[in-house]
């Protein structure tokens, strides 16, 4: 055998890395994976061993019988689906168009509101809770879904401009002159050329605006707590009494919860993978 | 038709002045190039003409229009970029129909039209490739493709042939060449290569910092360059400058004492030379003869001798520390470190005076049979 240092040294850092990532994935993948093997044990169960896989005799979906057995949990999904989507759709499409204005065009005030923009980042919009309260009471908008909306569009901007436009940046100006050239509107030159070619970053955002949306607790209970406003999380929150916790049913409908912000992330993902602009110079 | 001319085109990027008042007539059907050093401001020249850059002052006009405030796709252009600039999304037929399309024609129309530029540039093949899934060579072809298929009176391209390898590119310079002949239509090329602006330029505009310094034909530029600039800059290898002073006026020469001692006599016209005027004297290496007959003789130290096969390009070094190329002959025998001495004609001096401006040559590019030759030889030696 001949050995390689260069070699052996590289597995060991190989190995290393595998190592930190991997105890890094099991701490952070641990208490999702509690919830869901405790939701499918009997109560009993649950409390005897909480770590224990489900067998033959603690098995139970006594859980999802009465998670989907009431009618409000099905509308609870969908104002969470519908808010995390409408939220996402509009903060794709105005933090792009905002990204290629601030980057694209010259114009007063853009260094402004960019900078508005980047402080949109550093500041949580939770700060601004009560006048937000405030305005979407006198707005008439409380207990209604398009408060939600609003306010989640408003949290996923700034970080959604920000990304898109290093992305935009990167679109070579070429492009857009060749465009132009051809005679291309500068509207068809953003929906036709630019936001194919920043999908990957698209999808980016997608996730990161996703994912605080569908798990967001607080809007939801002060925006929009009525009966027919409520969105998954606050509703998973009736199962928590004050005296008495209905696990089975918590841990199930957190389990529920779960499966469509994984189905979304598996389709942005595909996305992730391709790669930007290839082929588009030299 | 399509004349393009420029009347003291000025641009500045803020405070920073990169074109300094650009006049330019080119008549329809013209293959222009622009060359010089890069940074000298021939890109924007082109973006100015495209329209992808507003002009800061002067006049454009494309036709009989004055296009200044136009956009790019309505001024008749098509535009060839250094990077190719295609759709990366989109496939071959998509990058070349697409301005079709957006301009509303019919399917049958575009289907036909990117058919046929497919066709003259054969990419017929490739039709349905993404741009990623060509070659650098196929890429152009396929920009140049999407320029033909709008059928534009004026086309711009930006070092169309810079990002390819040696072979194809000589390949590519004909087959533009050959383009220009089948189109007929004007085309402005910008370029920082000289070789490719003397083999497709039927005029060459040489731009330095900002500013013509000549615009001719190839061989008017090379025969005649106007400037110090633009004789060295035209031609491979660069011409030879040595510094001098008129030493007499002649009727139709003057005579010149070089930094090195020697006198030469140049067949131009003097102006209003004195003597004692400094003056440069420039003579191409391909003028220089290894022999020491040919007129004026200059001897130096041969530094380094670069053999081609078809030619030698002996480098010199002056007594007076000039250095100087020659192109000997292939067969040359010349080494490093010899002592040699060589000769040029007078009829081949260029002469440029204080301000690097040239006297006009008399006897230039009109030098033909052996017996002329001969007595421009003797006419020559009879100057020392
Ligand atoms: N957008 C710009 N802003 C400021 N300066 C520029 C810009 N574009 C070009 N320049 C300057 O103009 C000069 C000419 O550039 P360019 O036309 O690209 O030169 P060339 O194509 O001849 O190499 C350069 O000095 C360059 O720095
Ligand atoms: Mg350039």
């Amino acid at each position: 055998m001949i050995s390689l240092p260069g070699l052996k040294h590289n597995t060991g850092k190989t190995l290393m890395t595998h190592a930190v990532l991997l105890t890094y994935t099991v701490i952070a993948l641990f208490p999702i994976l509690v919830i869901i093997v405790n939701a499918f044990k009997s109560r009993k169960a649950i409390f005897k061993d909480p770590l224990a896989l489900p067998s033959l005799d603690s098995f139970s979906l006594a859980g999802f019988e009465q998670v989907l057995g009431r009618a409000d949990f099905g509308l609870y999904f969908g104002n969470s689906m519908i808010v995390t989507l409408i939220s996402l759709f509009f903060v794709l499409l105005f933090g792009a168009m905002a990204a290629w204005a601030l980057t694209e065009y010259k114009f007063r005030g853009n260094l402004f509101l960019a900078v508005l923009i980047a402080m949109g980042i550093m500041i949580p919009i939770r700060l601004g809770t009560v006048s937000i309260l405030n305005l979407m009471a006198s707005l008439d908008l409380v207990n209604t879904l398009t408060a939600l909306v609003l306010v989640y569009i408003a949290q996923g901007l700034p970080l959604a401009v920000f990304i898109l436009s290093e992305f935009i940046r990167q679109v070579p100006k070429e492009l857009k002159e060749a465009a132009r050239c051809d005679n291309v509107s500068e509207y068809k030159i953003f929906f036709t050329i630019i936001l194919p070619l920043i999908r990957p970053a698209m999808a980016t955002v997608a996730v990161f605006t996703m994912i605080p949306i569908w798990n967001d607790l607080w809007f939801p209970l002060i925006l929009a707590p009525g009966e027919s406003t409520q969105t998954i999380t606050l509703g998973v929150q009736q199962f928590i009494g004050q005296y008495v916790t209905d696990w089975n049913a918590v841990l199930s409908s957190l389990t529920l919860a779960i499966v469509p912000v994984l189905v979304l992330y598996v389709i942005f993902s595909r996305q992730l993978i391709r790669g930007l602009t290839s082929g588009a110079v030299k | 038709m399509a004349d393009v001319k420029l009347s003291n085109i000025k641009k500045s990027y803020g405070d920073t002045p990169v074109l300094h008042g650009i006049d330019l007539d080119i008549k329809h059907g013209e293959f222009v190039v622009l060359v010089g050093a890069s940074g000298c401001g021939k890109s924007t020249l082109l973006r100015l003409i495209a329209g992808l850059e507003d002009i800061s002052s002067g006049e454009l006009h494309i036709g009989d229009q004055q296009v200044n405030a136009l956009a790019p796709a309505q001024r008749g252009i098509a535009m060839v970029f250094q990077s190719y600039a295609l759709y990366p999304h989109m496939t071959v037929f998509k990058n070349m129909s697409y301005g079709l399309k957006i301009a509303g024609k019919g399917k049958d129309f575009i289907d036909a039209k990117v058919r046929e530029a497919a066709r003259i540039l054969h990419i017929d093949h490739l039709l349905e490739r993404l741009p990623r899934e060509l070659s650098g060579g196929q890429r152009q072809r396929v920009a140049i493709g999407r320029a033909i298929v709008r059928d534009p009176n004026v086309f711009l391209f930006d070092e169309p042939l810079s990002n390819l390898d040696a072979a194809l590119r000589v390949k590519t310079r004909v087959e533009i060449g050959k383009l220009h002949k089948e189109l007929g239509a004007t085309i402005i090329y910008v370029t920082h290569d000289q070789v490719e602006a003397m083999t497709l330029g039927d005029k060459i505009v040489v731009m330095n910092q900002g500013r013509v310094e000549q615009c001719g034909s190839p061989l008017e530029l090379y025969q005649h360059p106007a400037t110090r600039f633009v004789g060295g800059f035209i031609g491979s290898p660069k011409m030879n400058f040595i510094d001098g002073k008129v030493a007499a006026l002649g009727g139709d020469h003057i005579e010149i004492q070089l930094s090195n001692g020697c006198r030469s006599r140049a067949c131009v016209e003097a102006g209003d030379l004195k003597v004692g005027d400094p003056v440069t004297l420039g003579v191409r290496p391909e003028h220089i003869d290894e022999r020491s007959d040919a007129g004026t003789m200059l001897s130096g130290d041969v530094t380094l001798v670069e053999r081609l096969g078809e030619a030698s390009f002996i480098y010199l070094t002056l007594s007076d520390g000039t250095e100087i190329v020659v192109r000997g002959s292939g067969e040359s025998t010349v080494t490093t470190s010899e002592h040699i001495k060589v000769s040029f004609a007078p009829h081949n001096a260029h002469v440029f005076d204080s301000n690097d401006r040239a006297l006009r040559r008399l006897k230039a590019g009109n030098v033909h049979s052996t017996a002329e030759l001969a007595q421009l030889k003797a006419v020559g030696q009879e100057a020392f």
